[in-house]
């Protein structure tokens, strides 16, 4: 008599629905937080993000040199800026630029001379050229990325090619005048 | 599931009586390639790639698993468990290496003909559609194994090609960064994404199997479809796979393998790239990035994308590149032309030739330099391959006046032999 009530009943269905329903949501959700672990095993994991800061001695870069370290596996480049090269960075007028920023934006308070970006064109990843010696600066003086040709000015800013936005400026931090901690 | 009058699978052997009866896998085979499965006689050698496909996949997954048996995949010894240890120290290793390197540009070879014959037989039309789909969903799959493996030897090309290939990740808006050092791991391809995708590298050929046992299933659901396109009416138009396209599939075969070995023993570096014999390194980009042979014209599209327009060049680039082999899935409801066969129709003809010079030419301009030459022409290229199906394949199959079919399948075959 009940079991055929709950089958034929006209408001019967839904206590099975209901209860069909709460299991499987059930299941769903216990399906959905196993899950979390293995997707979050994917992220960096901590050996990785133990190489988070990176120790860089400035002291010997002078005016218009570059060098390239390595800042979490990434290359990074350290340029000390001339006066010339800031002063070029700061007439261009910032509503022209694709990704608008202005080099004191870019630079840390007190050492605007000091460029410190990832060598790292944000178009497909490529290390741009211009932290070397004698390497192609491109048409902005900047850097210049052979693969596809964008160029950066002197403030890392991109101005020609296809990457959408200026090289990325990671955090870091003076200790003293000659030592930077980046991360 | 199959003609009434196909041939049924009565084992002689009592062994296989025994195993038949309580497993009939010998019997699922025999339907499947052997004499149960009835076949329009009239299929020529562009049929011959389904059967290469498979053949190519087994070749892969057998060297494969041997070579991983060598491969360390830690980027400080990759490249020389690759370079020294399987390249000269292990016994034969050179030849499971190449055979390996050079037999997945031999896949996608068999794999883009057999792309290509569907498309000029309009296999994809209905009631294919499914073997369609799955085969689009086996081409996909293909790319990232084909793609994860060439990373692994952590050569330059190697390092740089996973650096390029995850960007493409960053360009989605917003989560696209997070995206991306979840991929590798880490903040640029190192031990994290050497491990992942080996172990990927490895899982995804028999995902591949798998997909393919659907493809088959799918296939064999309404038969195969053949070079006129007109459906099988009898008996008179089939003839049992085994012997018949065993034999058929088998001469392909043996030409399939003597150019594989001449690719292994003759120029086993000849599609491959002198950069990747340079060991990855994190701070130098090769001056000329380049994929594999088989992904320039889908490189070209992806950097046919220059300006801006709303969304950033590079995002366009990425939605254009997935875009051009997403828009394969809707290739059966693009094309209305009740007309399968290509051989029937004029125009859809012309359009399929010019639609397989417009990928050489992305091609070709996907594997040269970034020059505005090239990007112009791949430009062109790239808006041309999406003109082809939405607009020119959709536009032909209201336009077009196919050419009178043939009855049967007999009737074309006896048509043709003047009998």
């Amino acid at each position: 008599m009940a079991i055929e009530a709950d089958l034929a009943g006209p408001e019967n269905p839904r206590r099975r629905d209901y209860l069909q329903f709460a299991a499987v949501s059930v299941a769903a959700v216990g399906a959905g937080v196993a899950v979390l672990p293995l997707v979050n095993s994917m992220n960096p994991s901590a050996d990785v993000l133990a190489q988070s800061t990176t120790e860089v001695d400035v002291s010997k870069i002078e005016p218009g040199q570059a060098i390239k370290t390595s800042f979490r596996k990434q290359p990074l480049f350290v340029r000390n800026l001339t006066p010339k090269e800031i002063a070029e960075a700061d007439a261009v007028p910032v509503s022209s630029l694709r990704d608008p920023q202005t080099l004191e934006q870019r630079t840390a308070k007190g050492h605007t001379n000091w460029l410190i970006t990832l060598g790292v064109c944000t178009h497909l990843g490529c290390v741009p050229l211009g932290a070397g010696e004698g390497e192609n600066r491109g048409p902005f003086g900047g850097y210049f990325c052979p693969c596809h040709g964008s160029a950066y000015d002197t403030a890392g800013r991109i101005r020609q090619g296809p990457a959408p936005k200026n090289l990325e400026v990671p955090k870091y931090n003076f200790t003293s005048d000659s030592v930077v901690v980046v991360g | 599931m199959s003609f009434p009058w196909a041939k049924h699978y009565e084992p002689k052997n009592p062994v296989m009586q025994w195993v038949d009866s309580r497993l009939p896998l010998p019997r699922f085979v025999y339907n499947a390639v052997g004499a149960g499965y009835p076949v329009p006689r009239n299929l020529n050698y562009w049929w011959n790639f389904g059967v290469l496909a498979g053949v190519a996949l087994v070749c892969q997954l057998i060297t494969g698993i041997v070579l991983a048996m060598h491969f360390h995949s830690s980027a400080a010894s990759a490249f020389d468990s690759v370079n020294v240890g399987i390249m000269r120290d292990v016994n034969a290793g050179w030849f499971l290496r190449f055979a390996h390197a050079n037999g997945a540009s031999m896949f996608f070879v068999v794999i883009y003909i057999h792309m290509f014959r569907g498309l000029y037989y309009g296999s994809y039309k209905a009631p294919r559609e499914m073997v369609w789909l799955l085969g689009v969903v086996i081409f996909l799959l293909l790319m990232a194994t084909a793609f994860m493996g060439y990373v692994l030897p952590w050569g330059q090309m190697s390092f740089w090609g996973a650096q390029v290939i995850t960007g493409f990740f960053s360009a989605i808006p917003v989560v696209g960064d997070w995206i991306r050092i979840w991929l590798l791991g880490g903040y640029a391809p190192d031990d994290a994404a050497l491990n992942r995708f080996f172990s990927l590298h490895y899982l995804l050929p028999f995902v591949i199997a798998g997909a393919v046992i659907l493809h088959i299933w799918a296939l064999h659901i309404p038969g195969s479809s053949n070079p006129t396109g007109v459906e099988v009416k009898g008996e008179q138009d089939t003839v049992p796979f085994h012997p018949y396209y065993t034999a058929k599939d088998g001469l392909g075969v043996v030409v399939f393998l003597i150019l594989f070995s001449v690719l292994i023993f003759f120029a086993p570096d000849y599609l491959g790239h002198p950069d990747n014999y340079i060991p990855a390194n994190p701070l130098s980009t090769p001056a000329h990035i380049v994929p594999e042979w088989y992904f320039w014209p889908f490189y070209a599209i992806l950097r046919a994308f220059t300006a801006d327009f709303i969304l950033p060049a590079k995002l366009w680039g990425v939605l254009a590149m997935f875009g051009s082999i997403l828009l394969l899935f809707f290739l059966p409801w693009l094309d209305k032309s009740p007309v399968r066969s290509g051989s029937y129709r004029p125009m859809y003809k012309v359009a399929f030739w010019v639609l397989v010079a417009d990928v050489l030419v992305l091609g070709y301009c996907g594997g040269s330099p970034a020059e505005p030459l090239f990007v112009i022409l791949s430009q062109i290229a790239a808006a041309y391959y999406f003109a082809h199906f939405l607009i020119i394949v959709p536009i032909i199959s209201h336009l077009e006046t196919p050419k009178p079919l043939p009855g049967s399948i007999t009737e074309a075959v006896l048509a043709k032999t003047g009998a």
